[in-house]
This record gives structure tokens, sequence and C-alpha cells, in this order.
């Protein structure tokens, strides 16, 4: 397939490499891109705090008096995004209020545990956007893998140890048979990985939608669209003891990072994915084969985000509903592009997202505050680190630094 | 060039998604120009025929219910009565397969590009004999034409919009990912707007108003600085849902007399146009976006391919640079398509909350945005084309909700995933060749 199709994919590989958000600006330096990163962060930070503040009953109800005392709509203002992003801190990172050392690091066991689907899908879009292939289809590739993990997990009565091991292998099957499919499309056909992917997403949900709802599937005695849950050998163990939802998926999330790390960093096939997407026509005249590159690297970013599903079932949810891939096949996206395309990066991202939404879901229940406010905040982050202007500003002040 | 050789595709049901095996379209894909110039032997046209022909046969004609389908065209209250059809559903099924089996069997022996007449007919028969044959297993295998095909075309109205306002930023090159957020934001704008200023169309305009500060963010990232346009516009998407959830649970809800409870839009009911059967209460009994939905079309395929902004925009969206030397400022013009299509698309969002559903809830679009970027992308970047992949998804979508109601044994998540399949087979070449600008994507600096 590769040499007689290879020729012909001009047209299609040409666009230029995602990975570098914005173009231009190679001076970029390592303490740059970090203070980028931190700035984007802080403004996000600062314009959701706005967003609470002026939504807040207290704020507004200030405001009616502004004129007369500017002071309390300030300190109305304060009050609620102060108290909204204390309790967020309370439920991703640290609770002071717990009794023991243990309940007070319980947040950020959670953050963990949120994050470690998100770093796993995360890592898959940002190995497509390394061999310059836009991975939308994390959702449906997390809910293809979660399915069949389930199914494993819940059908097949496997001794300890090798029954997880089945569901792991079953997950990161079923995300790369969903990954893979649009490679393959794209390397035959030429069409664009976007659409696939993002056509993919709601064939997935569908069939899922559709396998909940046979007789094999769904719980017995339930009419909602649940399956049966697993075993418990097919389960992740708790990775600090009962008290603590955190799970060994961590552990393979850690281990996916490094192993990502070392295929892009230390193979062959790393190599090739790089030049596929920094030049594919460079890369085709120096014999690698663009063709089979899709193929392979969607099979491996599939498999990956198989692996996230595979998390959520046998880490968290313990049985399969068509809300399993909850919104991380997009979180994902904004994962890997804050993580810049870099499996530590998208490591560490992952974990900052994983707290915004352990953090976030606390500070609905305490303060009242509406979760959605973490997309809002997430997507900010991702449109400043794009943004040039900033961009240009860390890069100078960095520089200045430097000098 | 090689000429594209022809591999047979293993017969697959509608459902499948899977690796479609064929000639590489690369090849042809190179090649395609000379070949519409000379007319190179082609065997694409007949398997896909023989794709449908084989479906027709394995599902429709051997899975036939043995009972007869009514299709009603009259309500009791209609002033012109049509007759009730009655169709025995095998009959028709091995009817349809024949005719189907003999255009491919055209098609083979032709083996070039399928005039027109070929096209459309497979299209009517494949459509009539699914129709029949799942109306067919439904407990009660009776239908009315007229609401099933007026469903389709208020379900196919956002779609219709969305696909459009894609298409103005498309053709000049902007890849418009954010569709759904356009749609929603013009859904949240046009139900604040219509609630405080009480009148429905202050929302309309709020709607467009809305969509269009989406497309401000889309132009300022994707245009002025060159951010990639898909990135920009998922997360533009993922900003939208959460600003306006969060927008929705901290102030539209609390206190929804004050900012959620919108006007409806007027319905309009064209005398004596409407009481044409079928076509009056499908087309002529509308609400008033749906009337400015015709407009639009027409309007965007007139000004696309009769005017002299539309020559431009097509120029920049194959060829920036040749458009830049011959005097044509590519950003600006397409800075003024994306803000365009954005206005447009804002329309679609207004039907949600001003016609449709009288408030706003929390991700109302519900993914229309998506399955508008499918519709634009199946009607191959052509406002008719547009229109009629809308209008087919909003009557897969009519058909899934009747036919539930109607009790069919057929999973309504196939019918539901319909819309993305067709849409996966028209990019992988497997029904027509769908295929975008040619500088879709790409940022365009001068030199």
């Amino acid at each position: 397939m590769s040499a007689s199709t290879a020729p012909a994919t001009t047209d299609q590989v040409s666009a230029p490499p995602p990975t570098e958000l914005a173009a231009g600006d190679h001076r970029r330096t390592l303490l740059g891109t970090a203070l980028q990163s931190v700035l984007a962060v802080v403004t996000a930070l600062i314009l959701g705090g706005l967003l609470i503040a002026i939504t807040d009953e207290k704020v507004r109800h200030a405001a009616g008096y502004f004129f007369a005392r500017p002071g309390d709509t300030l300190s109305a203002m304060w009050h609620a995004a102060s108290g909204a992003y204390a309790a967020m801190f309370h439920g991703a990172v640290y609770n002071p209020d717990g009794a023991t050392v243990a309940d007070s690091l319980y947040p950020l066991t959670e953050t963990l545990t949120v994050a470690t689907p998100l770093i796993l899908a995360g890592l898959g879009v940002a190995l497509a956007f390394r061999a310059g292939l836009f991975n939308i289809g994390a959702q449906g590739q997390i809910l293809i893998g979660a399915t069949l993990a389930a199914w494993v997990g819940f059908s097949w009565h496997l001794p300890a140890g090798l029954h997880l091991l089945a569901v792991v292998a079953a997950g990161a099957l079923g995300g790369a048979v969903w990954g893979g499919v649009v490679g393959l499309i794209k390397a035959r056909t030429g069409a664009h990985e976007v659409i696939l992917t993002i056509m993919l997403n709601y064939v997935a949900l569908n069939l899922v939608a559709w396998l909940l709802s046979l007789p094999g599937f769904q719980r017995e005695g339930s009419s909602n669209p649940v399956s049966p849950a697993v075993d418990g050998t097919a389960m992740f163990p708790k990775l600090l003891g009962d008290h603590f939802r955190l799970h060994w998926g961590f552990v393979v999330a850690v281990l996916a990072t490094v192993a990502v790390a070392w295929l892009l960093e230390r193979s062959t096939v790393g190599f090739e994915l790089r030049a596929v997407g920094a030049n594919p026509r460079a890369a085709r005249t120096a014999g690698i084969s663009v063709t089979r590159g899709f193929v392979v690297v969607m099979l491996l970013a599939g498999m990956l985000a198989g692996l996230a599903g595979t998390a959520q079932v046998a880490g968290t949810e313990h049985s399969l509903t068509s809300g399993i891939a909850a919104s991380f096949g997009f979180d994902a996206i904004t994962v890997a592009l804050l993580g810049r395309s870099t499996p530590w990066g998208t490591f560490f991202a992952g974990i900052l997202y994983g707290a915004f939404r352990a953090g976030g879901v606390t500070m609905q229940s305490m303060t009242g505050t509406n979760i959605d406010i973490v997309l809002v905040v997430q997507s900010l982050i991702v449109l400043f680190v794009a943004l040039p202007p900033l961009i240009t500003f860390a890069t100078r002040r960095s520089q200045e630094v430097a000098a | 060039m090689s000429t594209a050789t022809a591999s047979q595709p293993s017969p697959r049901g509608p459902g499948a998604a899977g690796p479609v095996p064929g000639p590489a379209p690369d090849a042809e894909l190179a090649t395609s120009a000379a070949n519409r110039a000379v007319g190179v032997r082609t065997y694409r046209p007949a398997t896909g025929l023989g794709v449908l022909a084989l479906v027709s046969f394995a599902v429709f004609a051997l899975h036939a219910s043995s009972r007869a389908v009514r299709f009603r065209f009259s309500g009791d209250g209609d002033v012109v009565r049509l007759p009730d059809a009655e169709v025995a559903a095998a009959p028709y099924a091995w009817a349809v397969t024949i005719v189907l089996v003999a255009l491919a069997g055209y098609a083979a022996v032709r083996a070039r590009k399928l005039p027109r007449w070929v096209v459309a007919l497979a299209g009517f028969c494949f459509v009539t004999g699914f129709l029949v044959w799942i109306v067919g297993t439904a407990q009660t295998p009776s239908i009315s034409v007229t609401a099933l095909l007026a469903g389709s075309v208020a379900l196919a109205t956002p779609l219709v919009f969305g696909a459009l306002g894609g298409l103005l930023c498309e053709r000049s090159g902007v890849v418009n990912i954010a569709i759904e957020a356009q749609l929603l934001f013009g859904a949240f704008s046009a139900a604040i707007a219509a609630t405080v200023s009480g009148s429905a169309w202050v929302g309309l305009l709020a709607a467009m108003a809305g969509s269009v500060l989406v497309s401000v963010l889309l132009a300022v990232f994707a245009i002025r600085y060159r951010v990639n346009q898909v990135i920009v516009g998922v997360v533009l998407n993922v900003l939208v849902s959460g600003l306006t959830g969060f927008l929705f649970a901290t102030v539209l809800q609390p206190s929804a007399a004050a900012f959620n409870t919108p006007e409806r839009l007027p319905h309009v009911r064209i005398p004596v146009l409407a009481e044409i059967p079928v076509v009056g209460p499908v087309l002529f009994d509308q609400s008033v976006i749906g009337y400015i939905m015709y407009a639009a079309v027409a309007v965007v395929w007139f000004a696309l391919h009769r005017t002299r902004w539309g020559l431009r925009t097509r120029a920049v969206g194959e060829h920036p640079k040749a458009a830049d030397t011959l005097g044509v400022s590519v950003n600006a013009l397409r800075t003024r398509n994306v803000l365009l299509g954005g206005a447009v698309a804002g329309l679609g969002g207004a039907f949600y909350t001003l016609v449709s559903v009288s408030a706003f809830t929390r991700d109302m679009t519900a993914g229309s945005g998506y399955i508008a970027l499918a519709a634009l992308i199946f009607g191959r970047w052509n406002p008719v084309g547009a229109l009629l992949a809308s209008l087919l998804f909003g009557f897969a979508s009519n058909l899934e909700s009747i036919l539930s109601f109607l009790g069919t044994p057929v999973p309504s998540q196939f019918l539901a995933m319909l819309p993305y399949v067709v849409t996966i087979m028209a990019v992988a070449g497997l029904v027509g060749r769908s295929r975008g600008p040619a500088a879709s994507g790409e940022p365009y600096r001068k030199e």
C-alpha cells in the first residue's frame, strides 16, 4: 500500500505541522515557553474570576448602590471570586479542614484520579499532533475502548491479574481500532482526519447507546442504559488503600508518558512520525512512508485513548454508561495543546486540568459556583497559550531575564 | 500517473463504518481533472450502485414485511384531498432492487461518470425503498408524508444556516469547526435579547450579533494571528459551551422570567399556496426563519457564482496567492466572509430559542453544528448541495422520532448514525467525491 499510494498524497499532507501553535518566532526559549504558559493560566483565571464576580448575587446587589459605596461592590466581587477559587483549591490540592493528614491530602489524590484519563487521552492527541494529524476523535476512541474493556470485564471470568491484563488489552485494542480506521481511510482515500474523527465520535456514541440497550449488555433488571458491573478481578487495585479512589491506572498513565517520550525521542518509528509531521514531502523524499505513518500514529493515538477509557471502566466507574467518556476526549485536545504536544508537558497539563475538574466539583458544592466555569477557564488558557501578543511579551521578558 | 484500477469492495451494510477497500483515489485525485476532460474509464460509480443494489436486495427485499405500507398525503382538514397510497412492501422492494441492479449494470458497461438522471433515479429508488422497508417493519405501517416532510424541513433549518455560515468561511479558505459555537451562542443571545426587549425581532438580530462575536474571535485568532484554524474552532466550541452553560446556571435559570422567556417568532401561512397538497404544508406554512432560509440559500448561491465578490471568494479559497497577485486583499476578504458566515449561522441559532423551543437550555444545540459541518461537506461546499444534505439529515432524524413512535424493530441509534456514516463515505470518496477548497485551513501570509 505504502509504495503505490505514497506519491499522490502531496496535496493533502502539505498542511503545516500543528505542533507549532503560532507561526513565526522560533527564538522562543524554554523559559519563555514556561513563562507564557503560566501567564496564560493566570490571565485565564483572572478572567474566570471576573466572570464569577459579576454574576454573583451579592455583587449584583451591591452594584445597585455602586456610586454611593463602590467599595462594597469591589469587596463583594473579591469575596465571590476568591471564595470560589479557594473552594477549588480545597477540592483539588489540600483541604485544611481535614481531620488527618490523609484527609487533608485526599483532594490531591482526587486530582490525580481525574487526571489519569486526561493524561492518557491527551497523549493520544499529542502524538497525532506530532505526526501532523488532528485527532479530534479521542472521545469516540475512549468510548469504544471503554466498551470493549467493560465487556471483557463483566462477561469474561478470568483469574485475578490475568483478567485485568485482558481488560487493559481489550481497552487498548478498542481504541486502536477506532483510531486506526481513521488512519487507514486517510491513507487510502485522502479524506481529512478532522471530519472522519468528528463523525466517528458520533457513530461511537450511538453504537454504545445501542449496545447498552441489548440484553447481553444492559444490566439485568435495570431500565437505564448501564452495563453490569465489571468483576472485582477486572478492576485496577487502589493505589493508596481503599480510603482513596486513586488506582493503578495512574501508574499506567505515568508509564504511558514514559513510553510515548521514548517512542518520540528515541525510536525509529517516533523519528519517522515526527518527520512526517514536520515536513511530509521531505519525509517521503527520505524514503519514509507517509501513509503508513498515518495508520501507525492513529493506531497508537487510539490505543492511548482506549487506555483512558479502560481507566474509567476499570478504575473509577466500574461499569459502562454512554456518559463514561464525559468530555475527556475534548478536554484531551486542550490538554495536549497546553502541553505543547510533548509527553511530559501533556502529563502536567493533564494534572492541571484534573485539578480544575476535581476542584470544580468541590467549588460547586461549597460556593454554588457553576462548574461550567472550569470549561471557560480551560479554553481561555489554550487561547492565551496560542495568542502571539502574549508570546511576544513572554519571550521579551525571558530574554531580559537571560540577558 | 496510473489510471485508477478497480477493486470490488466487499458487500457491507449501510451501518458499517469500517475501512473501505477500493482503488486508491489519491492517484485518481491528481488526475481527476484530466479524467473529466478525456473521460477515462472508471468503475467507481458502478461499484457504488452495486453496493446500493446489494443493500436493497439483502435488506429491503429479503427482509421485507408481507404487509402493505400506507402513505397518507392529506390530513382531515385539507381543502384539496389526495387519496392515500398503498404500497405492497415486498414487490416494491424487488422492483427497486431490479432497477438498481440494472443501473449498476449500465454504469459498469458505460464505465464513466454517470449522467445526472441515473444518480437521481438511483437515489430516489434507494430512499423510497428504504422508507417502504422501514415503515413496513413498524407495528403500524402507515405514515403521513406531509408530517414526515414538514418535520424534516423544520429540523433541517438550523443545519442549513449552520452549513451556509460554514460555507462562507470555507469557500474563502477558513475552516470553521466553530459552527456549533455559533449556533449555541446565537440561540443564547436570541433568548436573552428577545426576553429583555420583549420583541422576537430584536432577538433575531441579537442572534446574528452573538454569532458574529464568535466569528470575531475566530477571525482574530485564525486570520490575524494565524493560529491553527481547527484548534481555534475546537476551543471556541468548548468556550461557548462553558460560557453559556455557566451563565445559564447562574443568571438565566434563577431569573428566567427576566432573561429566558423569549417571545416567539410569528408563524406565517401563505394563503392559497399553503393549500397545495403535501407541498403547501411543507414549504408554505413556516416560521419566518424558514422563509429566510429559502432566501439565504438562493442569495448565497447567486452571490457565490454570479458576482464579483463570489469570484474573489472562491479565488481566495482555492489559490490565495494568485488572488493576491491580482489585487484582492486576501485576509480582509476572509475576515469579512467569516463575520458574514457568523451572521448567517446566528439565524440558525435563533431557530432554537425563537421557533422550536421557547427557552434556552444548556448545550441545547446538541452537536447540530457538527451535523451542519457534515452537511456542508456532503453537499460539496455548494449552497444547494448543503441545503439538500441538510434536508436529508433532517429527514433522517425526523424519521427516527416518527418511527420510534410507530414502533419499529430497527434501533433508533442506527438512524441517528446515518448522517455521520454517510459523511464518512462521502469524504472517503464512496458516494461521489467531496473535495474542499484547496486553500481551506491554510493561513495566508503576504510576502
